[in-house]
């Protein structure tokens, strides 16, 4: 194989470059990536960059050194906007074309939007340009509404109101993070949100935004009322940027459809939050948006290209920080899973819990506990049976709601 | 090798335990790395490039030293 090309020059897409070097392969390297600054971490954007607790530049993720130590022709700033399957090309925006024997595609996620998402005041946070973009909007003051109490709305809401500002969460599901977590979390993800003094509006859906002079006034909601804003921010999931894929014959479905070894088609792989691929670990088809996933896949998908053919079968990790608490999390955790805590009491505001689904822990949560619930992952790697964690009396009260 | 970590941006995630349980461990009240070793031995060397490959906030530097001659 001479030539690879990886399009996405974020977490995977780096990642992949680096491990195609690492394992010695001496062909022609392109790394292409639609974003001007060099590779940089995400996770530190809905935190540290909007507090300001960092500087921009703490997020970069390689020296100039490093960088240029790859070896690879770096296309920053340009972005790709076709695949040749069959011609074995990717064609970029400035007309030109690159060939490959070789690609991996790391292109990540878009944001989900609103209809009239381009008034003034209206943000979404995916790229540092959008945290930096937002913070500058949070230094001044307003009245902040959040949508949508996932992962990210949730830490954009803790990171504002850590900026002592008047901030409101809104979203259509019963309690936050709802959807990875299950009720019993969503309630203390709350209650946590509340004691920290942000105002929650739960259970109710966004009906549309409210402008004037071009400028977002407010937040209309399902029950009539309207919540005035200065700043709205839109965090209302992700969609897979398949878009430059289309007519490229790739099988897209929820992102890039690829078989248990991150293949789309043959000597054409995909990694990070764009993968759709069968995990043969939990036995299902999974796309992940973690920071975690993108390294980890991104090393098995570059690893195949070189000819391993290893299944990628990850135990998935991921952690959101709101305020001071830290919630880690290893494996899946689907909606009618059982749940039990194993360790500590949410009283304390200390604790891990094992979820379990058809006889197995498929899931460990640790809430501020971070030792315990990376010696709990074992259970989710060894398939351990949902039963024998049951029969065990937990150590202290075993409920979290009642 | 040499290793070195940063403890301020550090995530307390535990790869690097999971990775090299004999070069890093995690402080029991908030699970931040601690390194227990600057310079692994050799057999343990291909571990902890891993754990500094995995680290999801990237806050694990290998610095590899010559063989002396």
């Amino acid at each position: 194989m001479k030539r690879i090309v990886v399009v996405g020059a974020s977490a995977a897409g780096l990642t992949a470059a680096e491990t195609l070097r690492r394992r010695g392969w001496g062909g022609h390297l392109t790394l292409i990536g639609e974003e001007s600054p060099p590779p940089y971490d995400r996770p530190p954007l809905s935190k540290q960059i909007l507090t300001g607790a960092w500087e921009p530049e703490q997020t970069t993720l390689r020296s100039p050194q490093d960088l240029a130590g790859l070896e690879a022709d770096l296309r920053l700033g340009e972005r790709a906007t076709a695949l040749d399957t069959e011609g074995r090309q990717v064609r970029l925006d400035n007309r030109e074309t690159i060939g490959f024997d070789g690609l991996v595609i790391a292109t990540g996620v878009t944001p989900r939007r609103l209809p009239d998402s381009d008034l003034a005041g209206v943000h979404v946070l995916r790229t540092l340009d959008d945290a930096l973009g937002l913070r500058a909007a949070l230094l001044t003051g307003p009245r902040v509404v959040v949508v949508g109490a996932g992962f990210l709305g949730t830490e954009v809401a803790a990171a504002a109101r850590t900026m002592n500002l008047e901030v409101t969460l809104v979203e259509p599901e019963p309690v936050p993070v709802r959807r990875p977590f299950g009720d019993r979390i969503g309630t203390l993800v709350a209650d946590l949100h509340r004691d920290h003094g942000t105002h929650l509006r739960c259970g109710v859906p966004v009906t549309r935004l409210r402008g004037a002079d071009g400028r977002v006034t407010g937040v209309e909601l399902g029950d009539g009322t309207t919540l005035p804003a200065d700043v709205v921010v839109l965090a209302l999931g992700s969609t897979p940027a398949t878009g430059w894929l289309t007519g490229s014959g790739l099988r897209l479905g929820d992102g890039v459809v690829c078989d248990a070894s991150c293949q789309a088609a043959p000597g054409i792989y995909a990694a990070g939050d764009i993968a759709s691929w069968y995990n043969p670990h939990f036995g299902t088809r999974m796309r992940l948006e973690h920071r975690m996933n993108a390294t980890e896949q991104a090393l098995a998908a570059a690893g195949n290209l070189l000819g391993d053919t290893e299944p990628f079968a990850p135990v998935p990790y991921f952690w959101t920080d709101q305020y001071d608490t830290r919630i880690q999390a290893y494996g899946i955790f689907p909606p009618d899973a059982d749940m039990r805590i194993l360790h500590g009491n949410p009283a304390d505001g200390r604790f891990a819990a094992a979820y379990g689904h058809h006889g197995k822990v498929v899931g460990v949560l640790g809430w501020n506990t971070p030792r315990q619930v990376r010696t709990l992952r074992r259970l989710v790697a060894e398939h351990a049976s949902w039963t024998a964690i049951t029969d065990t009396p937990a150590p202290r009260p075993a409920t979290v709601n009642n | 090798m040499k290793v070195t970590v940063d403890q301020n941006k550090c995530v307390a995630s535990g790869q690097c335990v999971l990775s090299a349980p004999d070069v890093f461990d995690q402080r029991e009240e908030d699970g931040i790395v601690v390194l227990l070793t600057e310079h692994p031995p050799e057999q343990l060397a291909d571990d902890v490039r891993q754990a500094a490959v995995l680290c999801p906030a990237q806050v694990i530097w290998v610095e590899e030293q010559e063989q002396e001659e």
